[in-house]
């Protein structure tokens, strides 16, 4: 994971501001840009930034900025699955985030993402895969789902979440139907008009909170310098409604069972006003339509 | 807990905020500055077929007969008495070296130290030969562009709201809780790891924010522009800083203060 140096005396700092010196006062967490523990940086969502892909979206937290780009293709589906379709991930740290990814070095950050990805998407309820099924054992669609870090200012897991749910939700599949003439033989037809499309419904689809304890308290949305001083971290990953779909710890620090605990009943509290949030904004950016004024990457 | 999410706005061009009359004569690197053969050429420019053409990206400044380029966003170029804040990286391996100064100065520290010479291929050698500089002890540092920092006379500032800061002439700012007495025997290689407390903790995160904030709306950075910047957030919750709308409130303030006090 890129990460920065940092003497001694300045970890003493941040782990003094998040962990109070009187333990039964609660209220006296200051990180270094004046947050609490449970506050996030402000985020930026634009989606439909990509005109190429199927949904597209972009998310600026702090430091941090990942876009995402969702592509629809046929396939055929799995063998164990014949009514579904499916999601693929890839995951590329490219070398404007940090020196450390460059050439291969992005590789190894790149593939556990992925797989942490897999993992929280692998379960009946987040994506209604019966929905991308085309023909059952014939024709399917096929998401792929690129995740490009273009920066890296810390908490890439919820950063790379919040852009993955916001790009399904841009998603845009074109409607087709299966033709069966007399001889037996099918036939897709692609609608004419170009607006006629499926969507996604997003509403299970969870978002990762990556909880990272530093003393023995633990914070929210770290920064680069805060990830530093944390020897563990707990990825939560939530569903709107608060429900844990999977857990997930990083780090050469060992937690134990009652923080694990608290960390989780955080992660679950966080999440869902992240989810709130999250559904608002889209909303709100959605209900704007045409009059909104595209950023993009120049802005 | 405080969450905020919203749609990203484009970012005014500055000079319409300002309402500047005078358009600086911005270049970029191959662009020609004058046909005019009667100047001197100053830093960021070369002269190439009869003109003056500049070879950096910045704005043009004139003095009498001499012109040159100020680049707006560079690495950091050493010059003799500079004050810089560093972090080590890499040091010398040699037996000497292990005993005597792992004990003061581990990798990753933070050091001040000023610059003694430069070579020719742009490196600096630096030099702590007073007890003012020295290893940095607990506090926040702050990483932006060298050309926002304004040379002046001192970088070391003592600020009235109840930190200390340096301003590094490489960019590299760091804010810390300005020391009860000053300890002329230590020497500054011990660091002091006592928790600093809530008050002090709170004026160094607010300048934090407000150097961040001035330095997204590209202002210069000295002590009188970062503690009106401080004066004018007061009203406002320190993580509040940082806020778009609040940010650019925040630094116009400061800017008028800054015109009204040099008019």
């Amino acid at each position: 994971m890129a990460s920065v140096a940092l003497s001694e005396a300045e970890k003493v700092y941040i782990v003094h501001g998040v962990q109070p010196l009187k333990i039964t006062v609660l209220k006296e967490d200051l990180r270094v840009d004046g947050r609490g523990c449970e506050d996030y940086r402000c985020v930026d969502v634009e989606t439909d930034v990509v005109s190429n892909t199927s949904g597209s979206a972009r998310v600026k937290l702090g430091h941090t900025d990942i876009l995402v780009g969702v592509k629809a293709e046929m396939g055929t589906p799995k063998l164990e699955k014949p009514n579904e379709g499916y999601l693929e991930f890839f995951v590329d740290c490219s070398a404007n985030a940090t020196p450390e990814f460059e050439g291969r070095g992005g590789d190894d950050l790149g593939t556990e993402i992925a797989n942490t990805l897999y993992r929280i998407f692998n379960n009946k309820s987040s994506v209604d895969l019966k929905s991308l099924c085309i023909s059952p054992r014939e024709h399917c669609w096929i998401l792929y789902v690129d995740v490009l870090l273009l920066e890296c200012g810390g908490n890439l897991f919820d950063a790379i979440s919040i852009a993955v749910k916001a790009a399904l939700f841009n998603t845009r599949i074109p409607r087709v139907r299966v033709l069966e003439d007399e001889e037996g033989s099918k036939d897709i037809e692609l609608s004419d008009d170009p607006y006629d499309c499926i969507r996604l419904s997003v509403e299970n689809v969870p978002c990762i909170v990556t909880l990272c304890k530093i003393g023995y308290r633990h914070v929210v949305d770290a920064t680069l310098q805060e990830e530093a001083c944390s020897l563990a971290s707990l990825l939560v990953s939530v569903t709107s409604k608060g429900v844990v779909t999977c857990m997930r710890k990083v780090g050469k620090g060992s937690l134990d069972p009652e923080s694990i605990f608290e960390m989780m009943e955080t992660g679950k509290r966080v999440g869902k006003v992240l989810h709130t949030s999250l559904q608002n904004i889209l909303h709100k950016e959605e209900s704007l339509g045409t009059k909104r004024q595209k950023v993009g990457f120049l802005g | 807990m405080a969450m905020e999410m919203r749609l990203p706005v484009a970012r005014k061009p500055l000079s319409e905020s300002l309402g500047r009359e005078s358009k600086k004569h911005l270049v970029v690197p191959g662009d020609t500055i004058t046909t005019d053969t009667g100047f001197m050429r100053g830093h960021g420019t070369y002269m190439g077929e009869e003109k003056l053409i500049a070879s950096v990206a910045g704005s043009v400044e004139r003095v009498n007969k001499l012109i040159c380029v100020k680049a707006l966003k560079t690495r950091y170029n050493g010059e003799v008495g500079d004050i810089v804040v560093g972090r080590i990286t890499e040091r010398r391996r040699s037996a000497e070296d292990e005993l005597a100064m792992r004990g003061f100065l581990q990798e990753g520290d933070l050091i001040s130290a000023e610059v003694q010479a430069v070579f020719s291929d742009g490196a600096v050698s630096l030099h702590t030969r007073s007890l003012k500089y020295g290893k940095l002890g607990q506090g926040v540092l702050v990483q932006v562009s060298p050309s926002l920092v304004k040379r002046q006379k001192t970088h070391f500032h003592d600020l009235p709201c109840g930190a200390s800061v340096i301003l590094g002439n490489n960019g590299f700012i760091w804010i810390y809780p300005t020391p009860e007495h000053k300890e002329e025997d230590a020497g500054g290689f011990i660091a002091n790891l006592e928790p600093v407390s809530l008050a002090d903790r709170e004026v160094i995160s607010r300048l934090r924010n407000c150097i961040v904030s001035l330095v997204t709306q590209r202002m210069m950075l000295y002590d009188t522009s970062i503690l009106y910047c401080y004066e004018a957030s007061l009203p406002h919750p320190i993580k509040d800083i940082l806020k778009p709308e609040i940010m650019e409130e925040i630094v116009l303030e400061t800017r008028q203060r800054l015109l009204e006090q040099e008019g």
